[in-house]
């Protein structure tokens, strides 16, 4: 009975979450048109959700795309398939790991910030204080980061596709002796512009939204104190990765299953 | 504007409010002057910064009215909401700067989203009400670098930025040295008088309140337990209200929470505590 | 608001390396610059099977790619496999001659096809027909005829 009750509890409670999270999202959303006379407050959030993030992602992608290099090779030298390592190398990072990698990482650094960010505002009163000066804190605190989220994400995702394909090219060219002609000419029959860049240029801005949006609301509606906030930050990251995997499963077999 | 009559700025009128299943005022009527300093007291937790928030909008009454200036601020559209506000001046507890922007910046905030001045406009009027406040001389310092009554002088400054009808003060005085209490005191007291301002000031502190105050309401366990003047309330009859004025350990207000008998509860060690019902992923859920 | 010069510089920098990224997944990376950019003209032939052909595939000629399959189709009354190809411009001296093979690219890999240069001195123009084709090869049907024959051979050595 009492597991019953708890279940029942819980789910209820999941869906006023949702709902409220619905309404929260509307309301930023709505707030954009307020930022058209104003972009310097996006740009300042682009600074701490982009420029910010970039050191991690360049970083990330260098490594990933390295290591992604080596294996492949291994694996495709058995085939004697080793002109295939570009087109293996950018496949991977264009349509799965530079969205998803790049995500979860932004989730990381940038979301789980966001949401410490908006959660000590909330707990020192700041957010209540800008209601009390007649400021909408929606539309000046929360709009400009998410915009800021929406369009940084894709950037990095793309920053981190490029960065990891040079680091492949390093080790695939530079360390293990693949041609450097076909490397390239592979790549490009491989990979289609539609296909496969706009797709993971879409799912970038799946992801980026998804992230962005729960980093946000779960700043907003942490309780206001400091055991909350790192609660909520927590929640950020954990959420956050779940929904990326997820939508992932669910846009790739949209995308790429004909 | 039927009101101006009456001359209060404030009516609060069959108010009720509940949190959960805790219900925090009980039908409670207070009428607050036009240019005078209003004082709100009773034991923490009686819900005095609820009141200024339900004043400011920001909640929901259960049942009643507030009107504020005419108008009833619980049906006012948000745009209509708005703009009431920005004739309200709040002063948080924790002042409530915001923390990515200088002192200049914080007091320059309301004016920047509200007016279309020119910088060197709004440049002389945020250097005059720092002077008001007497920390024109931190206008570069973070908030983090303040002292809590910095703080709380720098939010004032805030506050009246946009020459404001009336101030609310959410405990002013709470963890203050007696000297920057001193300063707030005669701050709040002399923005008063000097700007017109009508008051309302929240507090635990008897002896500063007392002080300043015109009129004292008393609130405790969701009624107005007294009333009047600091005089009338010093010299009232009521037990409870010259325990809380007196600051006395025992009285109408028990020393001792509501317990079982101390004999009882020692000599029947066996007896099992009842676990606290709180979720365990969650918490106490509420704040 | 101090630092906001620095901040804008460095967003400014973030958003043209961002910028830059994409540009180079979409020219360096995708096939977007190998034919969109340059001219096509677009030629058809008829298949009897285009097997596992399918569009973007390769289009070669002696084994330097020229062009691209732009899409593949049934032809409702002869029943035959009718594949548009898009050329680059910079190939436009194909004979009108020219024929068509569809082949595989080692023993797993992905099918293309062959154009290889006839010697007529009629070019081949925008919308034009490759009339000699050749099939993909099945391998069911090549393996399939190979048992048929042995079994035919060993049948006759019996008599």
């Amino acid at each position: 009975m009492e597991l019953i009750r708890l279940l029942g509890q819980n789910t209820l409670a999941g869906f006023n979450k949702l709902g409220r999270g619905t309404y929260f999202l509307t309301h930023t959303l709505a707030g954009f048109m307020e930022l058209l006379p104003r972009p310097h407050l996006v740009i300042n959030q682009m600074y701490s959700v982009g420029v910010l993030s970039f050191l991690i992602i360049t970083i990330s992608g260098l490594f990933v795309g390295m290591v992604l290099s080596l294996q492949g090779y291994y694996i495709l030298s058995d085939f004697g398939a080793e002109e295939s390592l570009g087109l293996m190398v950018a496949a991977s990072l264009v349509r799965e790991l530079g969205p998803v990698v790049t995500a979860l990482l932004f989730a990381g650094r940038a979301g789980s910030a966001l949401t410490a960010e908006i959660g000590l505002m909330k707990a020192t009163e700041q957010l209540s204080g800008m209601e009390m000066m007649a400021v909408d804190p929606i539309n000046r605190i929360i709009s400009p980061r998410f915009l800021a989220g929406l369009i940084a994400m894709p950037l990095l995702a793309a920053l981190f596709s490029m960065v990891g394909i040079v680091g492949g090219h390093l080790v695939g060219v530079g360390l293990l002796g693949v041609d450097n002609g076909s490397f390239w000419s592979q790549m490009q029959a491989g990979i289609d512009f539609e296909d496969d860049i706009i797709n993971g240029v879409i799912k970038s801005l799946v992801f980026g939204f998804v992230t962005t949006w729960i980093a946000l609301f779960e700043g907003y509606d942490t309780t206001p104190t400091s055991e909350g906030v790192s609660r909520a930050t927590t929640r950020t990251v954990v959420n956050s990765a779940f929904s990326i995997l997820g939508l992932d499963f669910i846009l790739t077999a949209l995308m790429f299953g004909d | 504007m039927n009101n101006i009559a009456q001359d209060n700025l404030v009516s609060v009128r069959n108010l009720s409010f509940s949190r959960g299943n805790r219900p925090i005022f009980d039908d409670i009527s207070l009428e607050l002057a036009r240019g005078k300093i209003t004082a709100i007291m009773g034991p923490s937790g009686t819900g005095k910064t609820t009141l200024l928030k339900l004043i400011g909008g920001q909640l929901q009454p259960l049942r009643g009215n507030i009107i504020v200036d005419g108008e009833n601020v619980h049906r006012l559209k948000r745009k209509d909401l708005y703009n009431l506000r920005k004739r309200m001046g709040m002063l948080f507890q924790s002042g409530a700067l915001l923390t990515d922007m200088n002192v200049f910046d914080n007091v320059a905030f309301p004016l920047r989203e509200h007016t279309h001045l020119p910088e060197s406009m709004i440049r002389s009027i945020v250097l005059m009400k720092l002077q008001a406040v007497g920390l024109r001389g931190a206008r570069d310092m973070m908030p983090n670098e303040l002292s809590g009554g910095m703080a709380r002088r720098i939010a004032l400054a805030r506050a009246i930025a946009l020459d404001p009808m009336m101030i609310m003060y959410d405990e002013p005085f709470t963890g203050q040295d007696p000297i920057s209490m001193g300063v707030l005191v005669h701050l709040i007291k002399a923005l008063n008088t000097t700007l017109g301002l009508t008051s309302i000031v929240v507090s635990h502190d008897v002896h500063e309140t007392a002080a300043i105050a015109d009129y004292i309401y008393l609130i405790s366990d969701g009624k107005i337990a007294g009333q009047g003047t600091p005089e009338e309330i010093k010299n009232s009859s009521s037990e409870w209200v010259q325990q809380f004025m007196n600051g006395t350990a025992d009285g109408p207000v028990h020393f001792h929470y509501p317990a079982d008998d101390f004999i009882d509860d020692l000599l029947v060690p066996s007896k099992p505590d009842h676990p606290p019902r709180v979720s365990k992923r969650y918490g106490n859920l509420e704040p | 608001m101090q630092h906001t010069h620095t901040q804008d510089t460095l967003v400014g920098l973030f958003v043209a390396f961002g910028i830059a990224g994409l540009f180079f997944l979409a020219l360096q990376v995708s096939n977007l610059s190998s034919f969109s950019n340059d001219d096509t003209y677009t030629v058809t032939a008829r298949f009897q099977n285009s097997g596992g052909l399918k569009p973007r595939a390769t289009v070669s000629s002696s084994g330097v790619k020229i062009g691209q399959v732009k899409s593949i189709s049934l032809d409702p009354k002869t029943f035959e496999s009718v594949v548009e190809m898009s050329i680059s411009s910079r190939f436009n001296t194909l004979p009108d001659d020219t024929s068509a093979s569809i082949f595989t690219a080692g023993l797993l890999g992905e099918q293309y096809v062959s154009l290889e240069a006839g010697g007529s001195d009629e070019l081949l123009k925008d919308g034009g027909k490759i009339e000699l084709t050749q099939s993909a090869i099945i391998l069911e049907k090549v393996i399939g005829q190979f048992l048929f024959k042995s079994a035919e051979e060993k049948a006759e050595g019996n008599k």
